[in-house]
């Protein structure tokens, strides 16, 4: 058994998507999260075993409606999909079935498929990525659309844009997720194959009227190779790690304290909306300046502890040479606070 | 973050309960609000599912779309919510003041009072600006006619949306920066914006904001769950319980929202929110006056010409909400005084009499003498004021650091009456404290922006003439 599948116990590892892939560059410092992922574990499950459930569900209208929007984009061959894309040549093949025991069968198809080069729309391609030293399969959620030489990501999301504008959030977060598939297809086909720009597919105003942007992604590349490449080094934290330290989830809950204990953590507020271990992570960072935000942690001059920087602003603590200019300013903050109130 | 705020939060942290970071209101509080609370449909772009509101506490009136995705069931959402918002947002447009234009040589009016909207957060004032956007240009006429306050209530909304863009703006308010602007509490930013944690922190402490995040939303976004497990069998089986289940779900936000207001009144008021107050009037009252005379409604997006005056009336909003509010409150001066923009001193020397006669006539110049023992960042020559004088301009004559702190000597002008002798008190006398800033409340004309009709289609103008098509 390697070292990684005894870090996960008897659950099955859990898939990684793009959503997932993409959140590892939200807090790369973090080395619990990185080993957490590195190793499949269910960090859903993880946290309400642990008593720090997280709100992390979708609502069914907001699914339903995405689903609609895919189903009415792809109807009669794609009709739809093409007008908006301007892709009317080529087939349409769906390589779909989202089942755990055809993965290899669909991604030597992919491959043999994409390879093939033929002009059209292929659905559902199953892609690989090696994440922290380990080949993942991607849960497919895109359209290679094969135009020319090139090869275009295609992604269909339900959220609107409205006179030219979109959520800056939910476009950056398309963004990042479409890298993820460029730089799975490009590690298949090659870079020159896969085009840095991809296509968004999105309702238009307050209707279902389909509209295609097209994102430049190379930014969002760059983040990911890099952060992908710091991931690989996961691979011998996680081999360098005590035998007792398991997250089999049939473990007693302070065995999963202790384990979780061994892996730092970076908390940061952004945490709340981009991981599920936050509500724990957050209620171990309490007292922490890190816990109130970054601005907040650097206007404090930095200091890492709330009590020290209370310390320093009364007076009550004497400030060591590195903390001199931080303590100064704290002073003067807290004599005019004291002042004014 | 200033670091008097982010001060305050660490105390917040440690004692459990928020801070003050304001000793004064910094925004003018209505005595008969309305507050709205919007609730959208997850997943589509500003549908509506219902709204709570009311001028009066005790009685809240709820909207609902029973079937969100029937679209004769939200256009007549949007009816009632215009029936319900529109008399209330025109009643104002009453009893009109002169006010004085061109030095006195004119006069222009306006209304004594002017509305004021109040929702949760800035998720429900981005809802509202959506909606004005979706209803303003729908037709009165045609396929799918629609009764004529439906596109009015756009333009309201649209009007309140963008106004509230304009910093110290008090015509559309959201609690939870209204709060957040007066209390520091000890968690992050992010946490802040749940409505019902920061309304915990002020009132009950860090164990109740704990317990509020996981209570009801604030809207205008449903928790999943909520839609899951307590929506979807509502909607699947129309039934007459929907209306309760969502009353019960936006009560409590209601009851925080009146309860934020009062808190907020209850402070004492800052003496510049009244001038702002005053602008908000004139932002009313100039539309009002579009609404009877033209009336069509606001441009999808601005031109290139408009967007760069609106640009600067919003920075020069920013730097104006920014200036009154150190001068109206100590608390935020001392933000200031921090970085040295702004110090305290007292006063060692003043020469009240001093007339300076070498230019053509004779004017009154006295020169104070000024010890800090705080940090100076002026140089010569730079122009300081005090908020207790605030029409009276201290020039920096000399900066000269000594052991005993900092010597700064200042030549007055102005706000001293109009003799060669100064009213008595307007020179500050030897041993008074004062605070001295650079801050400085002088009006800052704009550039001078191109007429639209003569832009270069560069950039962007003249505006084509087309009709604006309805939007489904
Ligand atoms: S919530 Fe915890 S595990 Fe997740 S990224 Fe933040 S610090 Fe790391």
């Amino acid at each position: 058994m390697s070292q990684v599948d005894r870090l996960r116990g008897s659950a099955p590892g859990k898939r990684h998507n793009a959503r997932t892939v993409a959140a590892l560059t939200g807090n790369p410092g973090c080395t619990r999260r990185a080993v957490l992922d590195a190793a499949g574990i269910d960090k859903v499950r993880l946290a309400e075993r642990i008593g720090f459930p997280g709100a992390f569900g979708q609502s069914r209208f907001a699914l339903a409606r995405g689903n609609a929007f895919e189903a009415m984009l792809k109807a009669d061959d794609c009709a739809l999909l093409r007008s908006t894309l301007g892709a009317y040549v080529g087939g349409y093949e769906d390589l779909g079935a989202d089942e755990d025991d055809t993965l290899s069968a669909r991604h030597a198809r992919t491959r043999s498929m994409l390879n093939d080069g033929a002009e059209g729309l292929l659905d559902h391609p199953l892609l690989t990525l090696e994440v922290a030293g380990q080949t993942v399969f991607l849960e497919p959620d895109l359209i290679a659309y094969q135009n020319g030489s090139q090869l275009q990501v295609v992604e269909i999301k339900s959220f609107a844009i409205l006179d030219g504008q979109a959520d800056g959030t939910a476009v950056s977060a398309a963004a990042v997720q479409a890298a993820v598939y460029v730089l799975a297809l490009r590690r298949m086909l090659g870079d020159d194959r896969v085009s840095h720009e991809v296509v968004l597919v999105c309702p238009e105003n307050f209707s279902l009227q389909p509209v295609a942007v097209v994102l430049d992604v190379r930014k969002q590349l760059s983040t990911l190779r890099r952060q992908l490449s710091r991931l690989a080094s996961v691979s011998s934290l996680i081999s360098s790690l005590p035998d007792d330290v398991s997250f089999d989830l049939a473990q007693p809950v302070p065995a999963l304290l202790s384990s979780l204990d061994t892996l730092t953590a970076r908390y940061a507020p952004e945490c709340l909306s981009t991981c599920e271990m936050s509500v724990y992570c957050r209620h171990e960072a309490g007292g922490r300046t890190a816990a109130l935000g970054r601005p907040v942690r650097d206007a404090l001059g930095g200091l890492e502890t709330v009590d020290e920087v209370l310390a320093l602003a009364s007076g009550a603590r004497e400030p060591d040479p590195a903390q001199a200019e931080a303590a100064a300013l704290l002073r003067a903050a807290q004599r005019l606070r004291d002042e004014a109130l | 973050m200033s670091t008097l705020v982010a001060l305050a939060r660490a105390h917040a942290l440690a004692a459990g309960r928020a801070q003050p970071i304001a000793t004064v209101r910094h925004l003018h509080v209505h005595d008969r609000p309305l507050v709205l609370i919007p609730l959208a449909m997850a997943g589509e772009a500003n549908a509506p599912l219902a709204a709570l509101l009311g001028d009066d506490v005790s009685r809240p009136r709820l909207l609902v779309v029973g079937q969100p995705r029937n679209r004769d069931e939200r256009f007549a959402f949007t009816a009632d919510l215009a029936d319900a918002v529109v008399p209330y947002l025109e009643s104002f447009a009453g009893a009109t003041e002169a006010v004085p234009v061109d030095r006195g040589r004119d006069v222009r009016h306006r209304f004594v009072d002017a509305p004021q909207v109040w929702v949760p957060n800035p998720g429900g004032a981005d809802f509202l600006r959506l909606l004005g956007r979706s209803t303003r240009f729908r037709r009165v006429d045609g396929d799918h006619p629609v009764p004529p306050s439906v596109p009015r209530l756009g333009q309201w909304l649209t009007f309140l949306a963008s106004s509230a863009e304009v910093p110290g703006s008090s015509l559309l308010v959201n609690a939870v920066q209204a709060l957040g602007s007066h209390w520091a509490t000890g968690q992050s930013a992010a946490e802040d914006a749940h409505f019902g944690s920061l309304f915990a922190w002020i009132t009950d402490g860090a164990r109740a904001a704990q317990e509020a995040e996981n209570g009801p939303v604030a809207g205008p976004a449903t928790d999943p769950a909520f839609d899951n497990e307590v929506l979807a069998p509502l909607i699947a089986s129309p039934s007459p319980a929907m209306a309760g289940v969502l009353r019960d779900l936006l009560t409590p936000t209601w009851e925080r929202m009146w309860k934020s207001i009062a808190l907020l009144r209850e402070l004492p008021v800052g003496a510049r929110v009244g001038l702002r107050w005053d602008s908000d009037r004139d932002a009313y009252s100039a539309f009002v006056e579009h609404l009877t005379e033209d009336g069509t409604p606001q441009p999808r997006r601005d031109g290139a010409v408009a967007a760069a005056a609106r640009l600067q009336r919003l920075e020069n909003a920013a730097a104006r909400y920014a200036v009154q509010r150190a001068f109206d409150d100590p608390l935020v001066m001392a933000d200031h005084r921090l970085t040295g923009a702004a110090f305290g001193a007292e006063v060692t020397l003043a020469k009240a009499d001093r007339i300076d006669d070498s230019g053509k006539r004779p004017v009154l110049r006295p020169r104070i003498m000024v010890t800090t023992t705080e940090t100076v960042r002026v140089e010569p020559g730079a122009s300081l004021t005090s908020p207790a004088r605030p029409s009276q301009k201290a020039k920096v004559i000399s900066v000269t650091p000594g052991p005993a702190g900092t010597d700064v000597l200042l030549e007055l002008s102005g706000g001293m009456g109009r003799k060669l002798v100064a009213e008595p008190g307007s020179v500050p006398a030897v041993g008074e404290r004062l605070l001295l800033t650079t801050l400085s409340e002088a009006y800052r004309p704009g550039a001078a922006f191109p007429d639209p009709a003569e832009t270069p289609w560069t950039h962007g103008g003249p505006p084509p003439h087309r009709e604006d098509l309805p939007v489904a």
